[in-house]
């Protein structure tokens, strides 16, 4: 009884005269402070740069930086011209096909070398020396072997995942629990159901990790893969605006949206995660 | 005889771990394996399930000399040997892969119900209590129908009065199902309370110091004068005034 005393008259302090009709109410204040925290917050670095930038274009001769409203322009103007769509769906097109090429050969060739310590010792030198190579060193080598066009664009992304996600996935199938291999021989499983119900279960969550940081590289490099003479694209759009000519804000329109298109690449892939891990 | 340990010795590098152990454990029988932390008692049931293999003498089941682990002698590691991306029902028939589908079912639902965990057939490991993984642990090794089931430290990482509770389920689970178990410990009270016989071993490099026969029936009363004396004489076996 003496509790639910001290309890009611806490209540009576939180309401106490007066605050009843404040304005504005308490719950719209918080909930304007939550809206501020998750939306406002995030893009105030946003709205700074722009106004940066849009102080910086209107001080400086337009034809050395188009200003925000210019590239909003240009923008527009690639949507009118049916070129928007048409570029980002190009430019994800090779990314996917390089991208889902990799993740077909690395997932594999990390598990195998992951398994076993002797793949390992043999290959594991060469990977580390492949590594520093930039993708953007294989150019000559695509055009050398694919020629001018897709297939080259999309072979150098496949070479820009496919290290970093062997690396990922050999490293995931090291920090594998020793315990639950040991459990998986103890009860004999076969090959395809160790494969199945142990090794790929264990190692999932890490590789996702993996595959959300190896699918920014890939969009990372689709300007690169994109300067090989193909005719479309978002990285063909930066180049070709440059060349023909020196539409500087479309250049920077491209940019603009590969960056919008990356940050919904790496929401998508982190929904995904999400959605397995649960 | 089910299982004989013929002078197994065993190092790693130049550290002896285990030196000429020689012991028989018969069919049914209830064995702990008891001694100081690093006197190799872990590595002796590693040894004796196929894990490891002996740097010399060997261990033979049923006769067979064993090479390598088998479905027919299950290790229990502590809780966290259970998989956290399968349910109860999917860790506990995990070993049940070759059966048809309806005598899986019946084989695990048998199980959770032994262990008592029914009502929990869908839940991952990660809503379960280190007790309730435990319990999972066992079913899934009974639940492919061992006959001989090494537990190393399996109740280690529960707390005092969960260990209490899993011993006398153990005991229970041991008395319905009559398997073969060698079980690793370094409490000389739970070796006690469990064990038709106590193997104390040495300290590093381990060897057989003497081997308690626990002649007292189940359930074991622990304030008795029995269960008191044989617990000192361990106390005092490995050279431990039971004073603090």
């Amino acid at each position: 009884m003496e509790r639910e005393g001290e309890e009611r008259e806490s209540e009576n302090e939180q309401q106490e005269p007066g605050s009843r009709h404040r304005f504005p109410p308490k719950g719209l204040l918080l909930c304007a402070l939550a809206l501020s925290r998750s939306y406002l917050l995030p893009l105030s670095g946003i709205v700074v740069a722009l106004l940066v930038w849009q102080v910086a274009a209107a001080t400086h001769p337009a034809s050395l930086l188009p200003g925000p409203l210019a590239v909003g322009r240009a923008i527009g103007e690639l949507a009118a011209r049916g070129l928007l769509v048409k570029y980002v769906v190009a430019s994800l097109f090779r990314v996917t096909w390089g991208y889902l090429g990799a993740l077909l050969f690395a997932v594999p060739t990390g598990i195998a070398l992951g398994m076993s310590r002797r793949g390992e010792m043999a290959f594991n030198p060469l990977l580390q020396l492949l590594r520093p190579i930039s993708p953007l060193a294989w150019i000559p080598i695509a055009i050398l072997w694919f020629g001018v066009g897709d297939v080259s664009a999309m072979f150098l992304i496949f070479v820009a995942s496919f290290l970093p996600l062997t690396l990922a996935t050999m490293k995931a199938v090291h920090d594998i629990d020793p315990v639950h291999l040991s459990a998986a021989r103890n009860f004999a499983l076969p090959p395809g159901l160790m494969m199945r119900e142990v090794l790929l279960p264990a190692i999932l969550p890490q590789l996702l990790v993996g595959v959300r940081i190896t699918v920014g590289i890939a969009w990372l490099v689709v300007v690169a893969a994109e300067m090989i003479a193909v005719n479309s694209g978002l990285g063909f759009l930066i180049i070709d605006a440059r060349n023909a000519g020196n539409r500087y804000d479309l250049v920077i329109a491209g940019m603009v949206l590969i960056g919008l298109i990356g940050v919904c690449l790496d929401v998508l892939v982190r929904r995904v995660e999400q959605r397995i891990a649960a | 005889m089910k299982v004989r340990f013929h002078d197994v010795s065993m190092r790693f590098g130049d550290v002896e771990v285990l030196d000429a152990i020689n012991l028989d454990v018969s069919e049914g029988e209830f064995v702990c394996i008891l001694g100081p932390s690093g006197c190799g008692k872990s590595t002796l049931l590693n040894i004796a399930s196929g894990f490891l293999e002996p740097a010399a003498g060997e261990i033979a089941i049923d006769g067979v000399r064993v090479v390598g682990p088998d479905r027919r002698r299950i290790f229990v590691f502590q809780e966290r040997g259970i998989f956290p991306w399968l349910t109860v029902e999917g860790n506990i028939g995990f070993g049940l892969f070759d059966l048809p589908e309806s005598e899986r079912r019946a084989r695990i639902a048998h199980y959770v119900q032994l262990v008592g965990l029914r009502g929990f057939e869908r839940a991952y490991p990660r809503e379960l209590s280190g007790g309730m993984k435990q319990r999972v642990e066992v079913a899934r090794a009974l639940a492919v129908n061992p006959d001989v089931l090494y537990l190393d430290e399996p109740f280690g990482a529960l707390d005092s009065i969960t260990r209490l509770q899993m011993r006398s389920e153990l005991l229970r689970i041991w008395q319905a199902e009559r398997k073969t178990i060698l079980f690793v410990t370094h409490d000389i009270e739970e070796s006690v309370q469990l064990a038709d016989r106590v193997v104390v071993l040495t300290a590093r490099p381990g060897r057989v110091r003497r081997v308690v026969p626990i002649d007292i029936a189940h359930p074991r009363d622990l304030s008795s004068v029995r269960y008191l004396a044989l617990r000192d004489e361990i106390f005092g076996e490995i050279g431990l005034a039971h004073k603090i």
